[in-house]
């Protein structure tokens, strides 16, 4: 196992060195000088421009550019943004627990509906009920999110008037950020009302961002489930007479669940993807709403800081799923 | 596998049904992939033949006709069959001009990613282990990034037309190829057969592109099919976020970033491009799962 652990590492740090280096070198591609670009000035003198040039250590050679970076990196400096000069660190982790709660909400969401829509698609695989179940997932599986938003407030917010087009919080409600998840300070805030606000404002975010990995944790459900019910295991305990409720819920689901733990591990990247387009909509203060206003606003360092987080954040989920696969599943760690 | 198979088939003439025909066996079995080619056919004749088709041409402004409903509802007419959007354009012209767009965009997309990645997949199952490495380990960098964040940001780099947005899409789409034909290289070099070219003193070019390639290409078309859906959806996506093709193009992400402020007073401007979407992505999908279990022998009667 630690073996399988260490390899498993050897493969990250190589990976996070290059993602570093693209977030670097991501603004030194820019088209045009990076330094009149970063500051967005008309008719710089050659003394202005030499003074942001030594600010921003564009200066110096590149590798030591790079070490300079990479160092402040490690030690969680990110740099400045530009618009309100706060840390990006500091920035990232105030909206951070935004995103998060979002796309916990999202992916419980998808949970709850995919693992039974697919348990009961593989079980009555080719009747009528399994047909209208995968259609609807496909359906699901090539939506674009961002038109099924548009979708959603017209018919929950426009016509029916239940739910707020955007943010996460009534106005009238005002409370500290103990843990920056809305639905636990809201509780916390004793506010009546709050807590059913913030349900309010989470409950179409949540469905618009859930909805493709509902139908990828459908449809893997659904595949896993039925090569696991062919297995010879399967027919043995059912021989012995076990009842369907039992072969079907026990001995079947726990194999199954190998596959649709790796998917829905994987399906962090869908989530933090579509945040981006989901927060865009429904003016969500999260990392994707703030990623998207950065590259519109020309705020650079935000831009690079938060592409590098996303990226490490990715990569760490998938390493642990890696590890649990591991875990679960004796057979991978041989390799 | 192709030249053996030919051979028998030129010494003993068997009814075996061509290839082609095999194929098409098992794929009209799945009726949902058969729709889904119908539908597709169809997308690609009004990407095609749009300025036949479209009734006005897609940036006319009729400014006596601004924010019409479509037909069936109060206040529509058969000018406008689908309405038009805030400028008095027809929305059926601009949606039919659209399918020219996401064509486009699916076409050089999956061209550009699978060519490249194609060619880094078979280097790296024939190169060297140290070459192998870095080429899997670039691959393994590019796939730590959600993909739409990256090409968004790409395109904010390259700058926003839709030119740069199907290059950026492409080069996030790349690494699947290169994974994909890198799995069945390795696969593959295995075999006898390809142990036999070598022995017969095949070169490593025509081992990689006449010997190898061809039998890798079932599990590379499937990909090419869902990556032409996930293009147009990322396309319509980076389009909806003002990064991708720009206004007044009818490309239907731009067109829903545009109608975005009278969604709740116009809903047939929001409604109609992204139902474009939806049932072109949609087709697609169904086209590649039904390529999947015609192509591939061992889902086949799954």
């Amino acid at each position: 196992m630690i073996k399988y652990l260490l390899s498993r590492l050897a493969t990250f740090v190589p990976t996070f060195l290059g993602v570093c280096i693209i977030s670097f070198g991501f603004i030194r591609v820019l088209p045009g000088d990076p330094i009149i670009v970063m500051a967005g000035e008309r008719g710089m003198t050659q003394e202005r421009y030499e003074t942001l040039s030594r600010q921003f250590g564009f200066d110096r050679p590149l590798p030591v550019q790079f070490w300079e970076y990479f160092t402040g990196v490690l030690q969680g400096d990110l740099g400045r943004s530009f618009v309100t000069n706060r840390p990006v660190w500091d920035e990232f982790f105030s909206l951070f627990p935004a995103t998060l709660e979002l796309a916990l909400c999202a992916i419980i969401f998808a949970i709850a509906l995919g693992l039974p829509a697919g348990i009961i698609a593989a079980v009555y695989r080719g009747k009528f009920f399994d047909r209208a179940l995968m259609s609807t997932a496909l359906v699901g599986y090539s939506m674009p999110i961002f038109w099924w938003a548009l979708l959603l407030i017209i018919v929950f917010s426009g016509n029916l008037g239940w739910t707020p087009v955007s943010g996460r919080m009534g106005l009238m409600y005002f409370f500290d950020d103990v843990t920056g998840f809305m639905l636990i300070d809201s509780l916390l805030s004793g506010q009546s009302g709050a807590f059913k606000s913030a349900v309010q404002h989470l409950i179409l975010p949540s469905i618009v961002l859930g909805t493709i990995p509902l139908a990828v944790i459908a449809r893997q459900t659904r595949s896993a489930m039925l090569e696991v019910l062919s297995e010879d295991y399967i027919r043995t305990a059912r021989a012995k007479g076990l009842s369907p409720g039992r072969v079907n819920g026990l001995h079947a689901l726990r194999n199954a669940m190998i596959p649709v733990i790796t998917v829905i591990g994987l399906s962090v990247g869908t989530l933090l993807a579509g945040a981006i387009l989901t927060e865009t909509i429904f003016s969500w203060p999260g990392i994707g709403k703030w990623m998207v206003d950065s590259i519109f606003r020309r705020d650079y360092p935000v831009v690079q800081g938060g592409l590098l987080m996303i990226a490490v954040i990715v990569m760490i989920v998938n390493l642990i799923v890696d590890v649990l696969y591991g875990l679960i599943n004796p057979k991978i760690r041989k390799r | 596998m192709a030249d053996a198979s030919s051979q028998i088939a030129s010494t003993v003439p068997t009814r075996r049904p061509g290839r082609l025909r095999e194929f098409w066996t098992y794929f009209k079995e799945n009726r949902g992939a058969v729709m889904g080619l119908y539908v597709f056919v169809a997308f690609v004749c009004l990407a095609l033949f749009a300025d036949l088709i479209a009734p006005y041409d897609p940036s006319t402004q009729f400014r006596t006709a601004i924010l019409q409903p479509p037909v069936w509802q109060d206040g529509g007419t058969w000018g406008f069959p689908l309405g038009t959007d805030a400028l008095g354009r027809d929305m059926l012209s601009r949606l039919i001009h659209g399918a020219r767009f996401s064509f486009f965009v699916g076409i050089v997309v999956v061209v550009v990613a699978a060519t490249g990645g194609i060619f880094l997949g078979l280097v790296a199952g024939f190169a060297p282990k140290w070459l192998d490495t870095l080429i899997m380990r670039l691959m393994d960098i590019v796939l730590a990034f959600p993909s739409l964040l990256l090409a968004l940001v790409l395109v904010a780099v390259l700058g926003p037309t839709l030119l740069n947005a199907m290059i950026a899409i492409a080069l996030v789409l790349q690494p699947h190829y290169v994974r994909l034909t890198r799995a069945s290289v390795l696969n593959e070099r295995t075999k006898d057969y390809v142990i036999a070219s070598r022995v017969a003193g095949a070169g490593p070019l025509r081992q990689m592109f006449l010997t190898v390639l061809p039998n890798c290409l079932a599990p590379i078309i499937v990909q090419a099919a869902l990556s032409f859906s996930t293009a147009i959806l990322d396309a319509a996506a980076l389009g909806f976020l003002g990064m991708g093709a720009q206004p007044p193009t009818p490309e239907w992400g731009t067109m829903l970033a545009d109608a975005r402020e009278f969604v709740l007073r116009a809903w047939w401007v929001v409604t109609f491009p992204g139902l474009a979407i939806l049932v072109t992505v949609l087709a697609i999908n169904l086209m590649g799962d039904g390529l999947r279990d015609a192509l591939d022998p061992k889902l086949k009667r799954s």
